[in-house]
């Protein structure tokens, strides 16, 4: 049945790109809230 | 801000169960489509995002406005981050409509209103996210994406209106809709119902994801800005 | 508002570049479209309107980029926005300048444009010129302030082509089927809706644009 093909492919693509964006969104989250974390720690302490 | 506990924990799981459901109803609950076959089903999924990007420039626009007339970083973000996931959402569309149409009419593209207005879209969309890119960080890019957004926006249904009466031969008759997909099983309605559902709670939850980024990203520039002023 | 727009015809007049660059680009862009079609097929006449709106678009893009240049180069944007007048006149004031130099530019090419494809000067060429003007005159508008938009940004060769070229879609559709329509020699009623869009697409932006051109040029 190759329309069973062309179904797998257009749902491959769809949870391809969505899970790839996901992906990609939450590791840029997880490295600015760190970074926002060391900038944090850096404020508290007193001018050198 | 309270409202963060509140959506973190809940948006996500809500998403993916709905999404769940809707993924069951679409392979196994759903009956074959008696002229199509068994490549009808992406439209459960086709139909829904591409209604998706058109909300979500309409939420660009909408945040557009909000911006230039407040100015607030809240609006600025919302835009962007509501401008990135349509983009997403809108090449979705144009991926899954040509294999949709690939094995029911026979030809990869065919120029009909909706895919080509949806196209017109994604260039709109490109063009927004570009000048955000090349206009770098500031109030200035902003402003000029916000106008942007905006005259898109109002532009869409011209564009959507001089695309049909491209296709049709004689603009001058009121034709009719084009080819409805005959939905007459209820459970058809049914699935395309949980379908909207689905995309509509994923597209709430990305624009939050992406939001917080942006929001993120706006304190770590406040974050090194005092650092610079503090030891000035 | 008439000042304004004196003042960018006077710069024009005193260099033509704008108006011979406008008219060389639109020339070049029918002779290499012309060469794409065999000169003796029927596809030259189908082809034509088509050949003519792209001539136009590209032309014009060129000839927007061009249109604050002066205000970018010497600075005077300042000036200008010190001026007593509203936004808004200001951004009326340059679409009609840049209206004013397609428009000229298609006086010339259009003539040129009929030797190439051989066409029949009939009397339907007052409804093209028509066309020409309608959508020449929503191209200027959004044209105008997308370009005041990307004169100061980075890579703005690109840019300008990228945002509008999307955006006037209808313009080029509604122009395409208005000539070609005309040229086969059909009567103006059949085109009015044709003609009503272009109509309304004009109004609509030149009213935004007004709106809006504030936020363009702000600081």
């Amino acid at each position: 049945m190759e329309n069973l093909s062309f179904l797998f492919a257009a749902y491959a693509a769809v949870w391809g790109l969505l899970f790839v964006y996901v992906v990609v969104l939450s590791r840029r989250n997880r490295a600015l809230e760190r970074e926002i974390e060391e900038l944090r720690s850096l404020l508290q302490r007193p001018p050198s | 801000m309270s409202n963060r506990r509140f959506v973190d924990p809940i948006l996500a799981p809500l998403t993916g169960a709905v999404m769940l459901v809707a993924i069951y109803m679409v392979f196994l609950y759903v009956p074959n489509d008696k002229a199509q076959g068994l490549v009808q089903r992406i439209f459960y999924f086709h139909v829904p995002l591409a209604i998706m990007t058109f909300l979500a420039f309409g939420v660009v626009a909408v945040a557009s406005a909000g911006f230039l007339w407040q100015g607030t970083r809240f609006w600025d973000r919302l835009a962007h981050s509501s401008a990135e996931v349509g983009m997403v959402f809108c090449t979705l569309v144009l991926i899954t409509g040509p294999i949709w149409a690939r094995p029911i009419w026979g030809t990869w593209w065919t120029w009909d209103a909706r895919l080509t207005t949806t196209l017109i879209l994604w260039l709109i969309y490109a063009a927004y996210l570009m000048m955000r890119t090349v206009s770098g960080p500031g109030d200035q890019g902003a402003r000029y994406a916000a106008v942007l957004g905006i005259v898109g926006a109002v532009d869409i249904p011209i564009i959507n209106r001089s695309v049909y009466w491209w296709r049709t031969i004689h603009p001058a008759v009121l034709v009719t809709r084009e080819g409805g997909s005959g939905l007459s099983d209820p459970r058809m309605q049914w699935t395309l119902g949980i379908c909207f559902a689905a995309f509509f709670l994923l597209f709430l939850w990305l624009v939050w994801v992406r939001n917080e980024n942006a929001r993120l990203r706006d304190a770590v520039e406040e974050m090194r800005h005092e650092m610079l002023t503090q030891h000035a | 508002m008439l000042a304004l727009i004196r003042k960018d015809l006077q710069i024009e007049f005193r260099t033509k570049e704008t108006l011979a660059s406008l008219l060389l680009l639109g020339l070049l862009t029918l002779v290499v479209l012309s060469f794409a079609f065999d000169p003796t097929s029927e596809l030259r006449v189908e082809a034509a309107p088509g050949a003519l709106w792209v001539a136009v678009i590209f032309a014009g893009v060129l000839g927007l980029s061009r249109s604050f240049l002066p205000e970018r180069e010497n600075d005077c944007m300042q000036g200008l926005l010190l001026c007593p007048v509203d936004r808004g006149t200001i951004y009326l004031a340059k679409t009609v300048a840049n209206f004013a130099f397609m428009m000229a530019a298609q006086l010339a090419i259009g003539p040129i444009f009929i030797f190439f494809f051989n066409l029949r000067v009939t009397a339907s060429l007052l409804g093209v010129f028509l066309s020409l003007a309608l959508g020449v005159l929503g191209f200027a508008a959004v044209g105008t302030l997308f370009a005041a938009i990307t004169v100061r940004t980075r890579a703005r060769e690109v840019m300008l082509p990228l945002l509008l070229l999307p955006l006037v879609v209808p313009i080029f559709i509604a122009g395409v089927k208005v000539t070609g329509q005309l040229l086969a020699a059909k009567p103006l009623a059949d085109v009015a809706p044709w003609l009503n869009l272009m109509l309304g697409f004009d109004v609509i932006f030149l009213v935004v644009g007004w709106m809006v051109f504030e936020y363009a040029v702000e600081e």
